[in-house]
């Protein structure tokens, strides 16, 4: 196992896939000469070429759209939008389009397009910049819908999304690229819509993912002083969702509470609320608590933003409630 | 916005209560589900739990009346918030009244029911059982057979949790254990010795002491009463017993009781005649079989009734006859717990009693009276060896049913108790 940055285990995955698959190719906005905006994409111009590393206008509309193009064709393309707020721009092409052109088309066509993107506030980005409408994009069947919390599950999870002949929305955190994590060294891939559990317990389970998996695994850690045993479930794919391990888990705390970055009318706690009041209603020994982002575009001042975003006392608070 | 509580009807036959003691004080707060009065009917007292929340403005009626149901009895108020009572009741009565006429020319429904728009609205707006608890508590109380109505709840807001359930269950194992199982020698206990002779007291009858008076007077009075008493083998019984105990926990093990209601229930369900009432000229045979079983309580006696019990196993009729008992001995008994009983059977089996014989339990047709099992010489193929018998007295009204039957059904009975595999059939 070595211990790389989230940033290296994307890059790794799509170098890796590119060098065993020429049909793969990458393209969006700053992703050959400059390296990605991320820097995600270093060296991959030098060493695959303009021709499988393409620069693109500002143009999301015309990325995701020859994206989609390219797939129908046989190629496998790995486009890159700046940030999921620019998604909203090539609206038509992933909704309309990816999501729904192997079905219409009766099947002829597979679309093995890799929408990566970025998600998440924190970064005093502002409100156009700073959104994390992750669930949106989980609402249209016909796309999958990762988003990762740790380095080994984005390459892993990467590398099936890759190998994948459907959509896959794959949403990356703005603030998790630093985190260092272990990575297996062999080739490895973790299935699409696969929840996992991050942290095992006994008094209460956390259900979420992406950056706020790390949100909550610092909150349990300053539970577990507290003598409370949290159990973390990481979602890792918003569609398919995997609730199983979720159920089987609140089957045994009979308590939840679902942290997710986004804010919180129609969101995932809403989704995995129901779902667990469908199969578990008679397990439940407490209101299921919801911590999510104020209801508010993201303020650009610091600590307004912060203290729009969910922080550790947000958790620890709603995990106390339901105790 | 001032809410009227009103003299709640506890049980079908419920006209009037005594209001015994105000627990919420004038201008104390109140939240909802506790516990505002305590009443008492001609069987039980019981408590009357709040719906509203927020202030207790006034008691209405002071401890000691006897009040009609629906009477208002207090008013509950926001803080600081003040009413103008005789107009607050004179809109009750009002509204009251004009339900009254409407209702006698529309007949829609009867007088009992009418309440106030505001107690409709709450009646709408309650809980499921009438009581906070989570799912998970729900299940599982069902389950186990527990009334979420006696459990704590420590959840927020009062909600009862799957730890309270837990911590009910095991306060109860604590607790319970039901003298009937008693059949061996009690330590005889000296009471302190008096040199001085006791005053004489004058003890006003309460209620339930008057009530119980008053039916045992016209039951002793108007049923002509016969008996019959037949000797029960119970060896085997109480070998079975120990067998099925020793499966169970403390808490849920089962006392010879439990056995003689469920073989006095299946029995009767070929003795009809013995499972009935009489009214006017008829003689009614009830369908169910709901076993009343006498309680000593504090000044008195109540029968906590076993429902179907002729349907239940006998695991099941023990584990509800304790919590009934329980309750009965705590003072709070539940309408259903002493309501609609068939047939009783009274057990003074813990007493050390060869024999006894009781008064019918009207408007039953019969009652049972059992006393101690004990060990006793027995005759067996012209050996003497030891053996444990039982008697049991029947007493039946006349009026239903005749010797030759009620012999019959104690015959049937010994059918039960002496093979008592037949029972778990």
């Amino acid at each position: 196992m070595a211990t790389i940055t989230m940033r290296e285990a994307i890059s790794q995955a799509i170098w890796e896939e590119m060098e065993s698959d020429p049909n793969i190719f990458i393209m969006g906005e700053e992703v050959g000469v400059w390296g990605g905006t991320y820097a995600v994409t270093k060296g991959f111009y030098d060493h695959f070429g303009p021709k499988r590393v393409k620069d693109t206008p500002i143009a999301e509309a015309v990325i995701v759209g020859s994206a989609i193009g390219a797939a129908l064709t046989g190629l496998r393309p790995i486009a890159e939008l700046m940030t999921i707020n620019f998604a909203f721009s090539a609206m038509e092409h992933i909704v309309n389009e990816a999501a729904k052109l192997r079905y219409m088309f009766g099947g002829q066509f597979t679309l093995p397009v890799v929408i990566r993107t970025v998600s998440g506030g924190g970064r005093q980005l502002g409100a156009t910049h700073s959104q994390t409408p992750d669930v949106i994009f989980a609402h249209f069947p016909g796309l999958k819908v990762v988003a990762p919390g740790t380095p080994e599950d984005a390459k892993g999870l990467l590398k099936s999304a890759i190998r994948s002949d459907d959509p896959v929305m794959f949403i990356e955190h703005a603030t998790l690229y630093q985190v260092r994590g272990e990575v297996p060294e062999d080739d490895y891939t973790i299935p699409l819509g696969t929840s996992n559990i991050y942290r095992e317990g006994s008094d209460v389970t956390i259900i979420t993912y992406s950056k706020m998996l790390e949100i909550s695994s610092k909150a349990s850690q300053q539970l577990e002083e507290e003598g409370i045993d949290v159990e973390i479930i990481d979602l890792r794919s918003l569609r398919p969702l995997d609730m199983e391990p979720v159920i089987k888990s609140f089957k045994k705390t009979n308590r939840a509470v679902i942290v997710e970055e986004g804010w919180r009318s129609y969101g995932v706690g809403s989704e995995v609320t129901t779902r667990i009041v469908e199969s578990a209603f008679d397990y439940i020994d407490a209101p299921i608590k919801r911590v999510a982002q104020k209801e508010v575009p993201l303020p650009y001042n610091r600590n307004l933003e912060q203290s729009a975003l969910p922080q550790v006392e947000d958790v620890i608070k709603a995990v106390k409630e339901v105790l | 916005m001032a809410d009227i509580v009103i003299m709640p009807k506890l049980g079908f036959d419920m006209a009037e209560g005594t209001l015994v003691r105000w627990v919420i004080q004038e201008g104390e707060p109140v939240s909802k589900g506790v516990i505002l009065a305590e009443i008492e009917t001609d069987k039980a007292t019981v408590e009357v739990e709040s719906h509203y929340e927020g202030y207790l403005y006034q008691h209405l009626v002071p401890v000691g009346e006897i009040v009609p149901i629906n009477t208002p009895i207090a008013i509950i108020t926001e803080e600081d918030e003040e009413v103008d009572v005789d107009q607050l009741l004179g809109e009750e009565i009002s509204q009251e009244t004009s339900a009254k006429s409407k209702d006698k020319k529309t007949s829609l429904e009867k007088p009992s029911e009418i309440t106030t728009g505001k107690v409709i609205k709450d009646k709408d707006e309650r809980l499921p059982g009438d009581v906070k608890a989570s799912p998970l508590a729900r299940r599982i109380s069902h389950e186990m057979g527990i009334d979420l109505n006696q459990v704590t709840g420590t959840g927020m807001g009062g909600r009862i949790t799957k730890k309270d359930v837990q911590t009910f269950i095991t306060s109860i194992a604590g607790s319970r254990s039901m003298e009937v199982e008693k059949t061996g020698e009690t330590k005889p206990i000296l009471p302190a010795t008096r040199m001085m002779p006791t005053e004489t007291k004058v003890i006003p009858l309460n209620r339930l002491r008057a009530a119980i008076g008053k039916r045992m007077t016209e039951a002793k009075g108007q049923i002509p009463h016969f008996y019959i008493t037949h000797l029960y083998k119970m060896d085997k019984l109480f070998d079975a017993r120990k067998q099925l105990n020793d499966m169970l926990p403390d808490e849920e093990k089962t006392s010879v009781n439990d056995y003689i209601v469920k073989a006095v229930a299946i029995a009767l369900r070929e003795y009809p005649n013995l499972n009935a009432s009489i009214e006017n000229n008829n003689i009614i045979h009830h369908g169910d079989i709901n076993i009343g079983i006498a309680v000593a309580v504090e000044g008195g006696l109540l029968t906590v009734v076993c429902q179907n019990a002729d349907l239940k196993s006998i695991h099941q009729i023990g584990i509800e006859t304790r919590e009934m008992v329980n309750r009965a001995r705590e003072g709070k008994v539940r309408p259903n717990d002493i309501e609609g009983s068939t047939f009783t059977v009274s057990n003074m089996g813990m007493y050390d009693v060869e024999n006894f014989i009781a008064i019918i339990n009207p408007p039953e047709a019969a009652i049972l009276a059992v006393g101690s099992a004990r060990e006793v010489p027995v005759i067996n193929g012209g050996k003497i060896t030891s053996g444990l018998q039982m008697k049991a007295t029947i007493s039946v009204d006349h009026r239903v049913s005749d010797g030759a039957e009620a012999a019959r059904f104690l015959q049937s009975l010994a059918g039960y108790l002496e093979n008592p595999f037949r029972l778990f059939l």
